[in-house]
């Protein structure tokens, strides 16, 4: 097989109908520059909203819950067993939202190979005070690094320094629409009231803004040390153990497993944010099909072209036969037409789908949620650009074949009689 | 033995076309290494169709037809087109070439296609016989922009590339003015003469057929004279 001469022949008639096949091309390169720019933009999007729920949430929560003993003590009597009862205005058992023996526990967690990392946390209500008036909220004492580490704690931090929580003592970093309301600003004194009804007061040294405006105007977060001192609990006191894992996916099996281990609620990520994958992998579907939709026009117009090619060859291909091409040949010629199409038009599709990405990248985008956020967000994927080259290439394929096949099957000696 | 290029026994050809219409009856003949031969005969009386099939390009036939010993019925097309592309130069009536390509590249193609020689050796041999036929000046051309006998005379250096067992010509002069076409005879006898290329041409012309060495004369899809 002569692949050399082959290519030479495919080219000299790719390029005797330039015109032509370029507007094929261009076919490719529009469908495939869409391609890219869409699903860099839509799965930008995705993640950026993704990001909103998945960064900040634990793929498991553990904590105590405030429930009823579920085997009451009527249901222990055995005379009574063939009855049904019903109990009104029962006790809680445990009346403490603490974790028992939670330095257990964390450290058997942080051992697990699975867990990425944990952060506890000492959740609370309070009231922020602001004069007479008294404004409900809650407090969570954290350890700002891991809480950084594991939920990108200090991306949203908009003033002051979330470092600054562990090294100034009895410091809080409020909401920022929670500050405004108390009219303080960074270094000023915020008075808290606690559940026992101590009044604390503490210095704020930063504004937190998490995109959720209702959650921003009632969220403190300090130190879990302080919060500790502010409740009046020992060191070992944590409400809630914060688990991210390696593989998000084995979130609910794990959360079951420590369920029963430690005797928590555990609540997985799945769980609690169950429609937010829905709204992503639609969207992302949707990109996928606007581009393959573009392809396919794109393939039309390569087989438009190759056919038309075909029938004004009809002379060449003739000669070519007569002297010596076989079906196979001629068949070939034809699909390396229809490729040589697709390669650059495809090649240029990619190259613009950046450009273009780029260019959305740069519109900028002022999104109150996220403060971080100054542009569009693109994903620059290469898995896209893989793809995008291999449909490119499929579909010219596939256009290409049914004329390469009706090329190959040309009689010569009609093509010759017929003049 | 050896001596023959082409043995052709008992070809028949009936198109079947609402009804069938014998065109080729019972054709026997054979070729020897050398021969300059012409074949005459009245319009549809089947010279096209008969060579046609002589060239394998037509496949649709009864009988048997042997090239250079090999017997081409029913042979795989992959396996015909090679010996097409070796053994067999055409030169058509009407001159085929590829505008895509320059005179040159027109002539080089089926020896690049055989790639038994280097690029530049069948380039070589292509500016030998475009020097031959006179027309060396012209390779840089492309073919649409050169005249009828000249086209013809290209075809014939395309044939002659491979340096054929043989050249077949289906009126290779047919469209040609009378000074082209004594050209193109005097190149075939020259052919014939000096390199002892054996040729089968298809002619209307009584003249161009007394000078070739041997004439088969077809008549209602039969040879009536060879
Ligand atoms: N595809 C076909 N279907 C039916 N009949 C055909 C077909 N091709 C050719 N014929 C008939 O076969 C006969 C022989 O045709 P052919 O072209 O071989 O004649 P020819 O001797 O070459 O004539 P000319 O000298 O005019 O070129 C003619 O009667 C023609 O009408
Ligand atoms: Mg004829």
């Amino acid at each position: 097989m002569n692949y050399k001469l082959n290519i030479e022949i495919a080219g000299s008639l790719l390029l005797a109908r330039w015109k032509q096949t370029l507007v094929a091309a261009i076919g490719v390169t529009f469908s495939i520059t869409m391609f890219i720019a869409l699903l860099g933009f839509m799965t930008g999007l995705n993640k950026l909203l993704d990001g909103l729920i998945l960064n900040r949430t634990a793929h498991i929560r553990l904590y105590n819950e405030i429930e009823k003993n579920p085997r009451q003590p009527v249901s222990r009597v055995s005379m009574y067993k063939d009855f049904y009862n019903f109990i009104s205005s029962v006790e809680a058992v445990n009346s403490r939202e603490e974790i028992y023996n939670s330095e257990a526990i964390i450290g058997a967690i942080r051992a697990d190979k699975r867990v990425r990392g944990i952060s506890p946390k000492v959740h609370t209500p309070a009231f922020f005070n602001e004069g007479n008036i008294r404004i409900a909220g809650v407090i969570d004492g954290i350890n700002a690094r891991e809480e950084n580490e594991l939920f990108h704690f200090y991306d949203y931090i908009t003033g002051g320094s979330g470092d600054d929580l562990m090294t100034i003592p009895n410091s809080i970093i409020l909401g920022k629409p929670l500050a405004d309301q108390l009219l303080v600003n960074i270094g000023d004194q915020v008075y808290v009231t606690t559940p026992s009804g101590d009044i604390f007061p503490l210095k704020l040294i930063g504004y937190y803004q998490s995109g959720i405006r209702d959650l921003d105007k009632i969220q403190g977060y300090t130190s879990i040390v302080t919060a500790q001192k502010i409740t009046g609990k020992p060191p070992d006191y944590y409400t809630d153990i914060q688990v991210k894992l390696n593989d998000l996916g084995e979130a609910p099996a794990i959360a079951k497993e420590y369920k029963s281990l430690f005797g928590l609620q555990a609540v997985d990520i799945q769980t609690a944010n169950s429609e937010f994958e829905t709204g992503s992998s639609i969207r992302t579907l949707i990109s996928y099909v606007v581009g393959i939709t573009l392809l396919i026009v794109a393939g039309f117009g390569i087989y438009n072209i190759l056919n038309m090619m075909i029938y004004e060859k009809m002379d060449s291909i003739a000669i070519l036969k007569a002297t010596g091409f076989s079906g196979r040949d001629v068949k070939i010629i034809f699909l390396m037409i229809a490729l040589g199409i697709g390669i650059f038009g495809g090649t240029m599709g990619l190259l613009l789908g950046y450009l273009l990405s780029l260019l959305i990248d740069a519109i900028p985008f002022h999104f109150s949620s996220l403060p971080t956020i100054t542009t569009y967000p693109v994903n620059y994927n290469p898995a896209y650009y893989v793809i995008g080259t291999l449909f490119s290439l499929i579909t010219t394929y596939l256009a290409g074949m049914f004329p390469a096949a009706k090329a190959s099957k040309i009689d010569p000696v009609i093509i010759i009689r017929g003049k | 033995m050896s001596n023959s290029v082409l043995e052709a026994s008992h070809i028949s050809k009936t198109f079947h076309d609402h009804i069938d219409v014998p065109v080729l009856k019972d054709i026997s003949f054979q070729i020897n290494k050398g021969e300059f031969v012409s074949v005459m005969g009245k319009s549809g009386c089947g010279k096209s169709t008969l060579l046609y099939i002589l060239s394998t390009m037509d496949t649709d036939y009864e009988g048997s037809l042997l090239i250079d010993g090999e017997l081409m019925t029913r042979k795989p097309g992959i396996r015909l087109a090679e010996v097409r592309n070796e053994k067999i130069g055409f030169v058509f009536q009407f001159h085929y070439l590829l505008n895509e390509f320059s005179v040159l590249r027109n002539v080089m193609l089926p020896g690049l296609k055989l790639n038994r020689q280097s690029e530049k050796q069948i380039e070589q041999n292509a500016l030998k016989w475009l020097n031959v036929l006179g027309i060396d000046h012209l390779s840089a051309r492309k073919p649409n922009l050169i005249s009828g006998g000249e086209k013809q005379r290209v075809a014939i250096a395309r044939a002659l590339i491979n340096d054929p067992l043989i050249i077949m010509g289906d009126e290779p002069t047919g469209n040609l003015d009378k000074k082209n076409s004594w050209l193109v005879l005097d190149i075939f006898k020259e052919l014939s003469e000096q390199f002892q290329q054996t040729l089968l041409i298809v002619t209307h012309d009584p003249e161009f057929a007394t000078h070739t060495n041997r004439m088969i004369e077809m008549e209602d899809g039969r040879i009536i004279r060879q």
